[in-house]
């Protein structure tokens, strides 16, 4: 019996031991993760960080960047940069703006605003703020749109702390300043089918709201061109009434025109503006180019080389100022990681890179 | 070792029971009822392994079961938490006592299993999945997981209209002789604030009638300490927003009639309010969110033996569900998003069963059900819709070899106010199933099935205001399954029981309901796209030991193999293992049971997994384990009966997360003592 029992134990203690021999689990990989690509020198940009958004609720917002110099492409930099911030950079980073020597990241899902050391993306402070979308700045302020209904100022030199708020319209998106005036696009989001369809007007002097555009339904994207026209995207109500783009007078505060051209997102560089926009009836995109100097359509078709035809979701766009190259990213699935293409002015593709997922802003390192 | 501050607030519960276990354990009179009760165990148990076994072994298609016993033991609070024993399931899980929590069987998804309640589905069109965390295990009597179907012909023919199945069995009224009723209550509390009382009242009304009352609440705080740790940093965190507060109130009539008929009627009540964990992401760790849910459904169920070779079942149900979900962090113009359903379900099934001659079988089911959802959306469906399901299924019961097979017809027509509706649907499936001995031995068999069948798109697949895409077809697996099975019972010797299941399959997921992003950034929509390929190896091992008169020891294992990708034609990530789905997992049971204790250690592993498709180091998530540990004892006082259950869950506090960003407890416990009166 004794030696029954003795057998039956040895055998459980090796079940057990096996199982214990389990009870190291190996840290989540972090190897640097980068790509080698082509070098691009410039006199003017040093290089460029990609925003990705990510999921909701995933917490897989990153931060790429690519360099210039060396043409090297690396992904995921946020957390070698900042090996102490709590689990990252965050869920769905929203915007991205260089601006001096920092780099501010909205990330909306994670309620912050991180402010970066532009030129390594170091942590220099983290400013908290309810459902964040948008960033720009004037002066020595930066404002933050929140879908609280407010724009947050924060003075550049205390970083951590909300000034004030502005209150505005529903669910504000992105802003432009044009002489001592923000431009606030509302959508109104979260009121469907009753969107805002508005513009507050702020001024700057005083921090207050002085007047309200009205424009379209469910405002989004906004920016200023250099002649002092504010151009501003409806993404309609993803039913009947379509996306379009609006151009407001800064001089007069009325809409002078509209291109009746749905729109994603937009870039103005100098006198071009470049449009992509998705429509998921068709699975097709539209790549055009505006002259914003006479407000026409240059080009039906910005992209000359047939590549589009493998960009199976654009999601965001910028421009180089200096060379004029055109960036365009890829969301693909949502799922999958995205990718950066890169066309030279003539839009002719230059190259690409693998991104994190939905890559979606993109902010230029100046020299 | 054991944090101090963790155990306090239990310590203090388990001094409150302690009285009543020491009076229990110091009675003088105990030791003669003890022997008695543990022969009477024993017996009970020797019936129940050899019932198992034959249920087990004869199977044409893999089914595990947890019977009464074996539950009573298992660290499970609710019916989720006893399914992750099981080989070949696994089991989301969003943490706490109030997370949601749906089994996803052999891969093919959650909306693919379909849930009984006494023999009869609960439904959920509107979503496609039944949280298994709602469900108690206090009044279960037994839990088996069909992969496939439930290889018997007299069943509703919802019974074969499902890639997989689990049977949850209520506890039927036993009345011990001149008895004319019964009662029993438990308390379990332990960590989360946990307070959880149940009773149930049994009466014979008369010879033929017996009822059964069984209620319990639920209340937990849902706080527990997680952390995370990687790179520099190191943050404990205590989730919040995961309280929850539920009652549950069950009755049921049992009759039986002249001639031998059997009938029962069932009223069900589950009511809750629950605050919604997020997913905690970059400084947010604290929600607002909270779901009320009121489920009541009334059942009931005729089986009639007109004579040796004509057999009737009949099952009626109707269905009310509400659920209200809010969310203050979503701000309208003069109020918060309130988004409310109400869900309603008729049904009614006939099967009947005919023997044309002693080794052929012949059935016939047909079921109706209506399904209709309301929603305070804008703009929404307002969708009803009536299934027919009509199936033919034949057995051959030869000597050594046993052949199932059926079809399956599905009609579905829907309606709706407003906006697209879903086409008509017509649908003809097959199943093919057989069990075969080849040896002159009974003990192993070699068994093998294949079914196709296929999910609807739910309500929320379909309708949802901005998200639905009523071009949906139906999601079709295909599920091929080849095994054997060896059971032997051997009474009097020392390895009285051992049974081994081991089974290789291929599953093919076809037109997975899946979203991609929507007409507009940020949107999402709802396409058949994806296909998956699954091919597993899945086995599962039991022992029964009998070391000594009253020394019995349990051991069992099961572990599974599993390669689950995207082989679909769009894929960007071809050949990629799907997302939450681990190559290797598996468990571990081992128990001791000595005189009126019993011990239990249980062990649950699961592999590596990646959180979205691409199978690259961003989407790593870290394998998870662990240890849990019950001591028990059964007493008797005064010919009342009880039993005392302590549980260490975790044992080795690991922090893991199932679902990503959704933390799991860490070290827990729970204390339980019941009493049958």
């Amino acid at each position: 019996m004794k030696h029954q029992l003795q057998q039956v134990f040895k055998r459980t203690g090796l079940l057990l031991l096996t199982a214990l021999a389990f009870a190291c689990r190996k840290d989540t990989p972090v190897d640097e993760d980068s790509e080698q690509g082509a070098k691009t020198p410039s006199v003017t940009v040093k290089g460029l960080y990609v925003l990705n958004e990510g999921n909701w609720g995933s917490n897989k917002s990153s931060l790429d960047y690519y360099n210039y110099e060396d043409g090297k492409y690396t992904r995921n930099i946020f957390g070698a940069a900042n090996p102490a911030v709590t689990l990252g950079l965050g869920d769905v980073g929203n915007d991205i703006k260089i601006y001096g020597a920092k780099m501010y990241v909205v990330v909306n899902g994670s309620n912050k605003v991180e402010i970066l050391n532009a030129g390594n993306a170091k942590q220099v402070a983290k400013l908290d703020i309810n459902n964040p979308r948008y960033v720009t700045f004037y002066k020595n302020f930066a404002y933050i749109t929140s879908y609280d209904g407010y724009v947050a100022v924060v003075d550049t030199t205390a970083l951590s702390t909300i000034k004030t708020k502005i209150t505005v319209g529903n669910q504000p998106e992105e802003m432009a300043v044009v002489g001592n005036k923000l431009y606030v696009a509302n959508s109104g989001g979260y009121n469907y089918p009753n969107y805002d369809r508005t513009v507050s007007v702020i001024d700057l002097t005083t921090n207050t709201e002085t007047k309200k555009i009205d424009v379209a339904i469910n405002l989004h994207h906004l920016k200023a061109d250099k002649y002092g026209d504010i151009y501003v995207t409806s993404r309609g109500d993803y039913g009947t009434v379509a996306s379009s783009l609006y151009v407001i007078d800064s001089q007069t505060d009325a809409v002078k025109k509209n291109f009746n051209i749905p729109v994603s997102d937009f870039w103005i560089n100098e006198d071009d503006a470049y449009l992509f926009s998705y429509s998921y009836a068709t699975s097709k995109s539209t790549y055009v180019k505006l002259n914003v100097k006479d407000e026409t359509v240059a080009s039906n078709n910005f992209i000359a080389d047939g590549v589009e035809a493998s960009i199976t979701l654009p999601y965001g766009i910028a421009v180089d100022p200096t060379s004029g190259d055109i960036f365009v990213t890829d969301a693909r699935d949502y799922v999958t990681p995205g990718t950066i293409y890169c066309f030279d002015k003539a839009g002719k593709k230059k190259f690409t890179f693998t991104t994190g997922d939905i890559p979606a802003h993109i902010a230029f390192l100046l020299k | 070792m054991i944090k101090i501050k963790g155990v306090l607030p239990n310590t203090r519960s388990f001094f409150l029971l302690a009285p009543l276990l020491g009076m229990g354990i110091l009675l003088p009179g105990i030791s003669a009822a003890q022997v008695d009760t543990a022969k009477a165990n024993q017996l009970q148990e020797v019936k129940i392994t050899e019932y198992k076994n034959s249920r087990v072994n004869l199977s044409p298609t893999p089914v595990q079961i947890l019977i009464g016993s074996e539950l009573k033991r298992l660290n499970s609070l609710s019916v989720a938490d006893a399914v992750r024993y099981f080989a070949g399931v696994q089991l989301k899980d969003y943490g706490g006592v109030g997370g949601l929590k749906t089994i996803n069987v052999r891969s093919m998804g959650s909306n693919h299993t379909a849930v009984f309640y006494d023999g009869v589905q609960l439904g959920n069109a509107q979503n496609g999945q039944v949280d298994l965390g709602k469900l108690s295990l206090d009044n279960l009597e037994e839990i088996a997981v069909y992969v496939g179907q439930k290889p018997e012909l007299l069943l509703p023919a919802k019974g074969f209209a499902a890639a997989s199945a689990l049977y949850l069995k209520t506890a039927q009224p036993v009345f011990s002789s001149g008895k004319k009723y019964g009662l029993g209550a438990s308390f379990k509390t332990g960590s989360f604030g946990l307070i959880n009382p149940n009773i149930s009242f049994k009466q014979k009304i008369s010879n033929k009638i017996a009822f059964v009352l069984d209620a319990g609440y639920l209340e937990s705080n849902g706080k527990y300490k997680f952390r995370y740790k990687e790179l520099a940093y190191d943050t404990t965190i205590i989730r919040n927003n995961s309280d929850v507060k539920s009652a549950r109130v069950e009755a049921t009539f049992f009759g039986s009639l002249a001639d031998s008929s059997k009938w029962s009627l069932k009223l069900y009540n589950y009511n809750s309010a629950r605050g919604l964990p997020g997913a905690i992401v970059s400084n947010r760790f604290t929600f607002t969110q909270r779901q009320w849910d009121d489920n009541s459904f009334v059942q009931a169920s005729y089986q009639n033996k007109k004579s040796a070779r004509y057999n009737f079942l009949l099952n009626t149900k109707y269905a009310y569900s509400f659920m209200r979900y809010l969310d203050p962090e979503f701000k309208q113009q003069n109020s918060f998003l309130d988004n409310r359903y109400t869900e309603t379900e008729w049904y009614i099934s006939a099967a009947h069963l005919y023997k044309i001659a002693k080794i052929w079988e012949l059935s016939l089911a047909t079921d109706y059900s209506l399904q209709k959802l309301d929603a305070n959306l804008y703009n929404f469906a307002y969708p009803s819709r009536n299934t027919g399901l009509v199936v033919l299924a034949s057995a051959l019961n030869l000597n050594r070899l046993s052949l199932q097979g059926n079809i399956l017809a599905t009609l579905i027509t829907e309606q709706v106010k407003n906006g697209e509706q879903s086409a008509n649907r017509q649908e003809y499936t097959p199943s093919l199933m057989a069990s075969w001995q080849p040896f002159q031995t009974k003990d192993f068999r070699v068994r093998s099935f294949f079914k196709s069948i296929f999910r609807m798109p739910t309500f929320n697949d379909l309708y949802y205001t901005f998200i639905g895409n009523t071009r949906l077809k139906p999601e079709y697996t295909s599920q091929y399954d080849l095994g054997f099975t060896y059971g032997h019972t051997s009474n009097g010797k020392r390895l009285a029981y051992l049974s081994v299941q081991a089974d290789a399959y291929y599953n093919l997921v076809k037109d997975k309901i899946v979203a991609i992003p929507g007409n507009n950034l940020g949107r999402w929509t709802m396409v058949n796209l994806d296909r998956v390929q699954i091919k597993g190896f899945e086995t599962n091992i039991q022992t029964v030991w009998d070391l000594a008169a009253q020394l019995k020891l349990k051991a069992s294992a099961n572990y599974t193999f599993e390669k689950a990708i995207d082989i679909s034609a769009t894929a960007f990530r071809y050949g990629d293992q799907i997302p939450y789905i681990p190559v290797h997992s598996g468990s571990a049971r081992f128990g001791i049971d000595y005189k009126n204790l019993m011990f239990n250690y249980s062990y649950i592993y699961t592999g590596e997994r990646y959180s979205q498709k691409a199978n690259i180091a961003a989407n790593y998530v870290k394998p998870w384990y662990t240890h849990d540990l019950t001591l028990g004892a059964n007493f008797v006082y005064q010919q009342t009966r009880f039993f005392f259950n302590a549980e260490i869950n975790n044992v080795f506090n690991q922090y893991y997360d199932v679902v990503l960003n959704y933390p799991m407890p860490g070290r827990n416990y729970r204390f339980t003592l019941s009493a049958n009166f």
